[in-house]
């Protein structure tokens, strides 16, 4: 514990250093967890990024060296205690059908490979673009004859930290050109509106303004592979649309909801500026 | 009764000419550059009651995005988004200065700094920073009051 916020301080202070001076440099340490998954962390930017950015990099280079020490190892990262809890919820019964999700997935490290880095996603029978929380509740809904989660609540996030986790180190690849690229272009749109009193867009802060200090805060490029995020800061995995929620508060607007049609396209669009950053599930920020 | 009258009357008559002598976010002349001359409250501002506006998070927040060196010691942290303030007064004159605080946009086009004092054309204005919608006109950022005192305390940022 002493030894945690004595480096806190020392970080800090070196953080403060480097502020007063240029921006930043992000960091050239490697993400490996538990010391055998390499977790690729900057990569060079997808094309549909052509003159806006270069390279792309994960949240994690972006923290303190300490913040970023406690994801490098699962038995420290207090992400994983969720996950746990998911992994209970995944073989547990629920529902008028008596059914579990192991009833029709078995085991989710063979069943759920790869599927986090490829949501949000189109979806044919529906005809929409779906998040992974909309996939799970429709499995709830219709096919367990359980009840919808809320969006954001605490089991929906476990569980979707569950299925993201049996990606990790495998790189974000979706879609956005085909049935998805209306959506995609939606949330482009809503990337760069100067929303609220203080008229900011997520461009503004995490475009223009990567690798800068705002007030106390580093600000990084705002990439949502490591989601769901465990932070230091509140206790508890954040969910995706928790983070956009919060971020669009702090420019003096009214939010969009959660599972909003708005907060998903947005979600497809930030998550395709990520395509070619791993998978972390679930990172630790603070 | 008739004194009751009377001190209504005087109540009234007092915001009156307080109104009067303001210039609301809606009446503010910006010349072609951004700058305006004249004074939001036609007295001179106070530049401790600014350099309290510039440093407090729930004000102006100025060090959100600029450092100012003189502040550092009492408000930690200063961001470096916006170039710093130090000798703001030796680049600017006061009209520009006022122009900046009341809104940025007007001087630098497209800037990121927000608009003191405006009150409508947002996207989907929220209360505060509840996220819940506002309706226009939205109380601007800082009161013309509180624009006159930052500016007055940007006027002592000098090298010399
Ligand atoms: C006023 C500045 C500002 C604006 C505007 C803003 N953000 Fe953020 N955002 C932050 C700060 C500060 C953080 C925390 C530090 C960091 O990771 O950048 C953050 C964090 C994030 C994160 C978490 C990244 C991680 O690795 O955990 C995501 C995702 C994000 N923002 C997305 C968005 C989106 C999408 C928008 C627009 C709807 C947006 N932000 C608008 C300031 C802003
Ligand atoms: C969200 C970021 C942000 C905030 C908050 C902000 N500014 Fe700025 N400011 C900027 C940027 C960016 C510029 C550079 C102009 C440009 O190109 O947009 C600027 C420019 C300026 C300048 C001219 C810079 C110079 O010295 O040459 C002054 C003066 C100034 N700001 C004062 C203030 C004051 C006073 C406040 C608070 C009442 C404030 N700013 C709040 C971002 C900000």
């Amino acid at each position: 514990m002493m030894t945690t916020s004595l480096k806190t301080m020392i970080c800090t202070a070196a953080m403060l250093t480097l502020g007063a001076g240029a921006a930043a440099a992000q960091t050239d340490e490697k993400l490996v967890v538990n010391g055998e998954t390499e977790i690729t962390t900057q990569a060079p930017a997808p094309a549909h990024l052509d003159g806006a950015l270069d390279t792309i990099y994960s949240g994690w280079e972006f923290r303190s060296p300490a913040t970023r020490e406690v994801q490098m190892d699962d038995f420290d990262n207090p992400g994983m205690i969720f996950v746990d809890q998911a992994r209970q919820v995944w073989n547990t019964a629920d529902g008028s059908e008596g059914k579990s999700c192991a009833s029709c997935h078995d085991d989710p490290a063979q069943s759920m490979k790869g599927v986090r880095a490829v949501y949000p996603k189109w979806n044919e029978d529906a005809q929409e673009v779906r998040t992974l929380e909309m996939q799970i509740n429709d499995c709830r809904t219709n096919r367990m004859g359980a009840e919808a989660w809320g969006y954001t609540d605490k089991g929906m996030t476990s569980m979707v930290a569950l299925i993201s986790l049996q990606s990790r180190g495998m790189p974000v690849n979706v879609a956005i050109d085909g049935p998805a690229q209306s959506t995609w272009e939606k949330g482009k749109e809503l990337y760069y509106t100067r929303t609220g009193q203080l008229e900011l867009s997520c461009a503004n802060c995490h475009e223009d303004h990567y690798g800068d200090m705002i007030r106390a805060d580093h600000l990084s490029q705002g990439q949502i592979n490591g989601f769901p995020v465990y932070r230091l800061k509140n206790a508890k995995l954040n969910a995706v649309h928790s983070r956009f929620k919060g971020c669009v508060r702090d420019t003096r607007a009214e939010t969009y909801k959660p599972g909003s049609p708005e907060f998903v396209a947005l979600e497809l669009y930030v998550a395709s500026r990520g395509n070619g950053l791993d998978v972390e599930a679930p990172s630790v920020r603070n | 009764m008739n004194r009751a009258i009377l001190s209504a009357v005087c109540v009234a008559a007092g915001v009156g000419a307080a109104a009067a002598a303001e210039v609301a976010p809606k009446d503010v002349q910006y010349g072609e550059y951004g700058a305006v001359e004249q004074s939001l409250t036609g007295q001179p501002g106070d530049a401790a009651a600014g350099r309290k506006v510039v440093g407090s998070k729930s004000l102006g927040n100025c060090v959100a995005c600029h450092k100012i060196s003189e502040l550092i010691d009492d408000v930690p942290f200063h961001g470096e988004i916006g170039p710093p303030l130090d000798g703001a007064a030796d680049r600017w004159s006061e009209a520009q200065l006022r122009g900046i605080v009341a809104n940025a946009k007007m001087t630098f086009p497209e800037s990121m700094m927000p608009s003191f004092y405006k009150t409508t054309g947002y996207i989907r204005p929220g209360k505060g920073f509840t996220g819940k919608a506002a309706q226009e006109p939205l109380p601007p950022l800082l009161t013309a009051q509180q624009i006159e005192d930052v500016v007055a305390y940007l006027m002592t940022l000098k090298y010399e």
